[in-house]
């Protein structure tokens, strides 16, 4: 069972029921539970949406869409059902924040499933877990069923003659399900392959009906946020980034966890004050902000605030808020080595530039890392990742390259030493030459 | 009453997808959950298992194939009765992920994908499953362990073993 870690620079938003035993109904009721939703019922869609624009929430998928706006592009009138659509099939590596919600505060997922519902005029939601979530999906049900049995859920809901359901789905194993217009492929009962856009989900999305699609994060907070007030949100964190968000920080640190802190918070002092600096008294090499596909950041690139915009600022991205922590022992050949790895196994084949590219990258790579590797496979990796950029029907292909990038621009001179025989590091990954390279789920 | 005769599964699960397609606006939304449960049923998607799920939903088997076949956790052999998945993606590997995989490998003496001849451990060495914040982490079946060490490994594998260990479904 995942521990809850605490640090007193936290915020607690979201966090605020963890470990409160907030998964039992009448303790969540307790906690100011189903509060916001009433009020969501009794003030209407368009005080939510202004609520929802005035908070600054931005999409913790990854992404950072305004979620306000993102509501308010759904039609008002449709020939076809609504659907709300919860995306949990969190699966970038270096992310578990969705996990800890599940697990502690599954009522909030659900509230929150239903004011954006409300917002948008949808009558059925959907709760899409990673299939690997069986024991939270199995907390998520059993919170459906208890929200149903209180007439929380289902027709006339708290007497107000508004009918909303809510089913919860699990998916079977594939990081690019995480991508909105494949997930919906998913719960169609079809490979998780993406979609062209436009038309957008907004327009045309799950069973061809207008669908808003959130992260869990996301909709997580948006209770809290209808409660305190869009402009209270919005005060917490930083300019045009309203709020908190939950930071996984991972890797080579003291003390990793899941800390809510404020947007805008310094990437420096998330490091050494909330998850207690480098494991071992060990020097920082390099940080990888906010989920495997974001490119790198170096020891002294990390005084920046964790936001949308000064994250972008710096050449890369918030992501997902997975910080992972790369001391000095780390071969940066190696770990971008299993980076793309990963994504070659996710990559669906759907579009050449990254089912190709990963690929060779990957080869390329393995042969660099196998002591192989020549002056020229380092332009040869950079070729192929400015070539997927922006050629793909989803971001699968960017989030692939773009770390790749970062690795190969901002580390060349270590790629450069290796392939000359100056090895960094200890020896993590078991590559074996390309042909019998054994990596996960090869099939 | 299943709404299939000669149904391959449980009363229980059987009735459980009587249920399931018809909870959604298509019936084919059941069919990814359908073949997951069915696994856990069975060991594995067979192809008995196959035919059941396609007639129930109402589409071809070669559709059913064609989902099954993307699904990183859907199999159609049979794995151990405790599917060991140890991830090595970036977080676990910085936290000694490797060296949990190695530990494993040799402790039961198989590889990725491969069971143990008594058939009760397989192996997998899988991609991040979301437990970052505590790595080294891996998942028997469907529990999660976190902060693992080889030692941890050991007490767990003989917990298993002994029929003493967690098993969610």
């Amino acid at each position: 069972m995942p521990s809850l870690v605490s640090h007193p620079d936290e915020v607690k938003v979201l966090s605020r029921r963890f470990g409160m035993g907030a998964t039992d109904i009448d303790k969540y009721v307790e906690l100011d539970g189903y509060k916001a939703v009433q009020k969501a019922i009794a003030e209407g869609p368009e005080w939510i949406i202004n609520t929802m624009k005035a908070s600054g929430m931005r999409g913790r998928g990854g992404a950072g869409f305004p979620t306000g706006m993102k509501w308010s592009f759904v039609p008002k009138q449709s020939e076809k059902p609504k659907y709300v659509l919860v995306n949990g099939d969190e699966s970038e590596p270096g992310t578990c924040k969705d996990h800890v919600i599940f697990l502690h505060d599954p009522h909030a997922v659900i509230e929150g499933t239903m004011i954006a519902g409300l917002a948008i005029g949808a009558k059925l939601g959907f709760i899409y877990l990673r299939g690997e979530y069986r024991y939270l999906l199995k907390i998520m049900e059993k919170a459906v069923a208890d929200a149903y049995a209180k007439g929380y859920l289902g027709k006339n809901i708290f007497g107000t003659g508004v009918d909303f359901d809510v089913i919860t789905q699990t998916g079977a194993g594939a990081y690019e399900v995480g991508e909105e217009s494949a997930l919906m492929e998913s719960l169609e009962g079809k490979r998780g392959v993406p979609r062209i856009k436009p038309p957008f989900p907004a327009v045309v999305g799950l069973y061809g009906g207008p669908t808003v699609i959130n992260n869990a994060e996301t909709i997580a907070a948006v209770p809290h946020i209808l409660l305190m007030g869009g402009e209270a949100f919005a005060k917490i964190g930083s300019e045009r980034n309203g709020g908190t968000r939950l930071f996984g920080i991972s890797g080579h640190v003291e003390r990793p966890g899941v800390y809510e802190l404020p947007m805008g918070y310094s990437l420096r002092k998330a490091i050494y004050d909330v998850a207690g600096g480098i494991k071992g008294g060990k020097k920082l090499k390099a940080v990888v902000p906010g989920g495997s596909s974001c490119p790198v950041l170096t020891a002294d690139e990390i005084d920046v605030g964790l936001d949308f915009d000064q994250m972008g600022k710096a050449g890369t991205m918030l992501g997902s808020g997975g910080i992972v922590v790369l001391d000095e022992t780390v071969s940066i050949v190696e770990f971008a080595l299993r980076t793309i790895a990963f994504y070659q196994h996710e990559s669906c084949g759907w579009c050449i530039p990254c089912r190709e590219g990963t690929d060779w990258i990957k080869k390329t790579l393995t042969r660099v890392h196998a002591g192989g590797g020549s002056k020229k496979d380092v332009d040869n990796v950079q070729y192929l990742a400015e070539n997927m950029l922006g050629r793909t029907f989803c971001p699968l292909g960017d989030a692939a390259a773009m770390p790749t990038l970062g690795f190969v621009k901002k580390f060349r001179k270590e790629f450069e030493e290796y392939i000359e025989g100056k090895r960094v590091g200890t020896p993590l990954l078991q590559i074996k030459p390309v042909g019998e390279v054994e990596m996960a789920g090869a099939h | 009453m299943s709404t299939i005769a000669n149904t391959i599964f449980s009363p229980e699960l059987a009735a459980r997808f009587d249920k399931l397609v018809t909870i959604y606006p298509l019936r084919r939304s059941a069919l990814v959950p359908m073949l997951l449960y069915a696994q856990d049923e069975i060991g594995y998607v067979s192809d008995e298992a196959i035919a059941e799920i396609a007639e129930r939903i109402g589409i071809y088997e070669l559709d059913v194939r064609n989902v099954l076949s993307y699904y990183s956790m859907l199999r159609t052999k049979p794995a151990g009765k405790y599917n060991v998945q140890v991830c090595t993606n970036i977080s676990c590997m910085l936290r000694g992920g490797y060296e949990i995989l190695d530990h494993c490998k040799a402790k039961l003496g198989i590889g990725h994908k491969e069971v143990t001849p008594d058939g009760v451990f397989s192996l997998e060495e899988v991609e991040c499953i979301g437990a970052c914040c505590w790595a080294p982490a891996m998942q028997i079946n469907y529990d999660f362990h976190d902060d693992l060490t080889p030692d941890k490994v050991d007490v767990l594998f003989q917990m298993y073993k002994d029929g003493q260990g967690k098993d969610v479904k």
